[in-house]
């Protein structure tokens, strides 16, 4: 039989296909929010992967003997004047006679790597734990968002010292911590897609063919609940190098000498007026880092929900 | 039903939609949703616009009361309402004749009303806004109207909130709503199609008891033949954002010139006239951002095959009177003495021969 | 791959049993979230499919017409009743006897934007089925997945295509050839042209009807539009609010309907002929609720014909014609020879 080919319909040139994901770039890449939040995070990347090339000094070694410092120097900057024979420290030097700059470009190692593995950690054990609730429902549903909602009633940075203090201060701990925080959001998040996906008719097709609930769960469901989490998650980065920074400062998170942004800014918070540097700069560096996680989490959104395709009008 | 009564043919326009065209501009490109559309309706009646998903029709009703958002935008043309071109009216202007003069009521019955007012204070709204009326008597008017709509014990449901309704009794509160103020023209946009079929046999009932009664004029815009057949009294078949036919609708039923119109026609399964298959139309719709050159329809046009037509894939036919009363964009019935094409008889009677 | 007993393959043979299938929806309310009432969404339904033939199932939204083909493919649970095919209650079925059978009956639904994965590219939506089963090894999965392309009318390059890139109608036949390529012998059809537009429409349904005779497939036609049920079925039954009202041959349906309510349906319709002057049977107001049906025959409140005894005695299927049944206690005076 050959009823009418409607391969017509279709130009022939557009041979390629277009998947998703495809698209979902293709309109990220127009925005500028999010150029701009993906161009921060990759010089991000690119500062944390190549901080031995990039920073001049050992982040813990101090200049005493090696070089004519003194304490809580300013920033020496050649080009904007500094005398050519001093070193050139162009954020200044600590209480501790250490290169900030130096200790500035290793810290970014440190929020990188907090941020994405305690929202990996979140991930894992919120999209596992909403899942099950949203796809069995019934009472596993009930006893597992019951639990979710109970960690949600504490204030999450309370929460997380709560937790700091049961199992010892240091970054490790503060890791878990944040990554606890978090899984009741992405709980949320997942339940609520997989709810909404579960009763859509490619689903009920795949069940028809007598595919098993596993394999519906996790190749059919699953997978078409990434778009809200990627999104949760790329803002939920920028949330918990916040959360770590700041426990850091309270001084329960990253011990010194870590250069981690949160404890500089801590352990120099007293000199806001003396040495402002040393509060300044990694201060800088702590808003810059969320700054391009919440654009590229922004953009994410607007580039992967279909209501908002249609923007832009050249006149 | 009653058979019903034809309105005078040779009564003025009370609108007048002249080379109307609507343009999205989007990512992927410049959407011609609505491209140079010609029509008109005459007081007290009801026009047809029909048309397949995606071919402007419900572009061009929007565009008629400037309703057109961002991406959007109208771009040319005319909208002449009662002498008036409303498109060159300050948006103040609009905002009156909406609702007053012209109003419109939409698939969605239930999405239309706000669900947080009593649907009696949503029709005591409409004389607010347009009447300064006493809120009491205004009341009075809106439960008079739902009495007019065939709701029933309209005293207690003037009460009640949307949500609380079926669809065929939110569409029948629609219709108060756009009837309240008595308009001159209603625009219908399938108003019928999230209704069960014995309901929308209620609505379609209501809506032609006010146009006779009220005398309103109806722009009644569907993908329905059906609905066209038993409520319009005259006919535009839109296709890919343009008029392809014009013409009165026993006319367009007995004897439909456009190849698409035809297809239309032969394509739908009637009740009682079992076939062995229908007749298809090939292909799909064209991307309204990167249309055909020449006749839009002709790369699905069987026609244009049959009698070796050249030039519907390089230019395009304008809307033209092909009889008295019968426009239609079609190269068949043009006669064009410059192509050497072989032109035909005015009348399409090749096309039933078209399958066995 | 029949590994379920199929019987003599007689004309007549029933290939499907429908025995009074019960299906309530539980609602929920209040702080406990306790079962306050139920949406009697069937209600004691029983129909059969003779093999190769359509069996039309029509009616208004909320009727349960849709509940009906989704109890039968176990997609959802039905509260009681029977579901026999070629002999076998498929409602007792588990496991792998139940994996089997899904290969047998095959469903393609309404909305051809909602029914696709729309992160796969459509052949591996095609070939997912025969994956499921552990049909043959890759290369030939994608030789009957090109198979069941070609049968509905779509070309081989289609197959690394997205569903967001194809029309209505494409991504309906893309439904089709889902269901197809498991070679099954009965499909339900869930209003598989409703969201489309009448010319491609007319495509689909003659692909449906192709594809029935090359095959030699069952169908359950469920749908709203009776034009459309009218032009695909051999028989048709008309459900109202749960309950079947009747069930006849097409022509003796559409030529001579007993129950009102069918009868309402039919002049409800509007015809393409606007010189076509009909008596028309308005109803009166709406469906009633699923939830609290009304006593007796349910169609009571809105029958032109409806006498004292309709709301207290429920009427039962009546067959006053050979092989048309209604269940109306005074659809007599309709009978015409």
């Amino acid at each position: 039989m050959t009823s009418i080919p409607e391969a017509a319909a279709l130009p022939a040139a557009s041979l390629r296909s277009n998947s998703l994901l495809r698209l979902t770039l293709r309109r990220l890449t127009r925005q500028r929010n999010a150029r701009v939040g993906l161009t921060i995070l990759i010089s991000l990347i690119l500062v944390a992967a190549f901080a031995p090339l990039i920073a001049p000094y050992e982040p813990n070694r101090d200049l005493i003997g090696i070089e004519p410092v003194t304490q809580r120097q300013k920033p020496c900057i050649h080009l904007l004047g500094c005398p050519a024979d001093q070193p050139q420290h162009i954020m200044g030097i600590d209480a501790n006679y250490r290169d900030v700059f130096s200790r500035v470009v290793y810290g970014t190692r440190v929020s990188l790597m907090v941020g994405f593995t305690t929202i990996g950690m979140a991930i894992l054990v919120g999209t596992l734990l909403g899942a099950v609730a949203g796809y069995a429902g019934g009472w596993a549903d009930n006893v597992i968002m019951r639990f979710m909602d109970v960690l949600l009633a504490f204030p999450g940075f309370l929460l997380a010292i709560a937790i700091i203090t049961v199992l010892g201060r240091g970054l490790q701990n503060a890791l878990y911590a944040i990554a606890i925080v978090n899984i009741p959001h992405f709980a949320r998040v997942v339940r609520a897609s997989v709810l909404s996906i579960k009763e859509q008719e490619f689903v009920a097709a795949t069940r028809a063919l007598g595919a098993s609930d596993t394999r519906i769960l996790f190749l059919r469901i699953l997978p078409n609940a990434l778009p809200p989490l990627i999104v949760q998650g790329t803002l939920g980065i920028a949330g918990a190098i916040l959360e770590a920074a700041a426990l850091s400062f309270l001084g329960i998170g990253a011990q010194p000498p870590t250069p981690e942004w949160g404890t500089m800014l801590g352990t120099e918070r007293n000199q806001v007026f003396t040495a402002p540097h040393l509060v300044f700069f990694p201060g800088i560096a702590i808003m810059i880092t969320v700054l391009a996680f919440n654009l590229l989490g922004d953009g994410l959104r607007d580039a992967m929900d279909p209501r908002l395709a249609q923007v832009s009008k050249p006149r | 039903m009653a058979i019903r009564k034809r309105k005078p043919n040779g009564s003025a326009p009370i609108l007048e939609v002249r080379n109307l065209t609507t343009y999205f501009y989007t990512e992927d490109g410049v959407v011609k949703a609505v491209d140079g559309v010609d029509f008109f309706v005459r007081h007290g009646e009801v026009l047809g616009l029909v048309g397949e998903s995606g071919c402007g029709k419900s572009i061009t009703s929007l565009s008629i009361l400037r309703l057109i958002d961002r991406p959007g935008e109208i771009v040319a043309g005319e909208v002449v309402f009662e002498g008036d071109d409303l498109l060159k009216k300050p948006m103040a202007d609009m905002v009156d004749i909406r609702g007053d003069r012209i109003s419109m009521i939409f698939q969605q019955p239930k999405s239309s009303l706000n669900p947080v007012f009593t649907i009696g204070d949503q029709i005591v709204e409409v004389f607010e806004i347009h009447e300064q009326a006493d809120k009491e008597a205004a009341w009075e008017k809106a439960v008079g109207l739902l009495r007019l709509v065939g709701i029933a014990d309209p005293e207690s449901k003037a009460h009640t909130y949307p949500h609380q309704l079926s669809g065929g009794q939110a569409q029948r509160v629609m219709i108060a709503m756009a009837m309240a103020l008595q308009p001159e023209l209603l625009i219908a946009d399938e108003p019928t199609t999230a209704l069960d079929v014995t309901i929308q046999a209620q609505i379609l009932d209501l809506i032609r008891e006010l146009n006779e009664a009220t005398g309103t004029a109806v722009i009644l815009i569907t993908h329905d033949l059906g609905l066209i057949a038993e409520m319009a009294d005259r006919v535009a078949v839109m296709y890919a954002g343009r008029i392809v036919e014009e013409v009165e609708v026993e006319t367009l039923f007995k004897q439909a010139l456009h190849p698409y119109t035809q297809g239309l026609i032969d394509s739908i399964p009637v009740l009682g006239a079992v076939k062995e298959r229908l007749n298809t139309i090939p292909g799909g719709v064209p991307n309204l951002i990167d249309l055909p050159p020449g006749c839009r329809f002709a790369p699905r046009c069987r026609a244009r095959e049959e009698y070796g037509l050249s030039i519907c894939t390089e230019v395009e036919p304008s809307l033209a009177e092909a009889k008295p009363g019968h426009k239609v964009r079609c190269w068949l019935y043009e006669d064009h003495s410059g192509h050497d094409a072989p032109l035909k008889p005015r009348e399409a009677k090749a096309r039933k021969k078209d399958r066995p | 791959m029949t590994a379920l007993p199929s019987q003599p393959n007689g004309r007549n043979s029933k290939l499907v049993e429908v025995r009074n299938l019960v299906k309530y929806f539980p609602v929920r309310g209040g702080v406990l979230q306790q079962v306050v009432a139920h949406v009697q969404a069937v209600d004691d339904v029983s129909f059969e499919i003779i093999e190769g033939e359509t069996l039309g199932l029509v009616g208004e939204s909320g009727c349960g017409k849709t509940t009906v083909g989704r109890t039968m493919l176990r997609l959802e649970e039905p509260t009681s009743g029977q579901v026999l095919f070629s002999g076998v209650d498929t409602l007792s079925l588990k496991g792998d006897d139940l994996k089997r059978l899904r290969r047998e009956m095959q469903i393609v639904f309404q909305d051809p934007f909602a029914s696709l994965d729309p992160r796969l590219p459509i052949g591996e939506s095609i070939a997912e089925g025969l994956i499921i089963h552990g049909a043959g090894n890759a290369r030939e999965r994608y030789a009957q997945v090109i198979e069941a392309l070609g049968r509905v009318g779509l070309e081989v390059y289609h197959a690394n295509r997205y569903p967001h890139e194809f029309s209505g109608g494409q991504r309906q036949r893309i439904g089709i050839a889902r269901a197809l390529v498991m070679s099954p012998r009965f499909i339900v059809l869930d209003e598989p042209v409703s969201a489309l537009d009448v010319s491609i429409q007319a495509e689909v349904l003659n692909i449906l009807k192709e594809l029935q005779d090359s095959m030699g497939l069952t169908y359950l036609f469920v749908a709203h539009n009776l034009a459309v049920v009218e032009h695909i079925s051999d028989r048709v039954a008309v459900m109202y609010l749960g309950k079947i009202v009747e069930v006849a041959g097409r022509a003796d349906l559409f030529h001579n309907p007993l129950h009102p309510y069918t009868q309402a349906l039919m002049s409800a319709i509007p015809m393409p002929d606007p010189t076509l002057k009909r008596d028309r049977v308005i109803l009166k107001g709406d469906v009633p609720s699923p939830l609290n049906p009304p006593s007796g025959c349910r169609f009571h409140p809105r029958c032109p014909i409806a006498e004292e005894r309709c709301s207290v005695e429920e009427p039962l299927l009546r067959e006053l014609k050979p092989g048309h049944t209604v269940a109306c206690h005074f659809a007599d005076q309709f009978v015409m020879s």
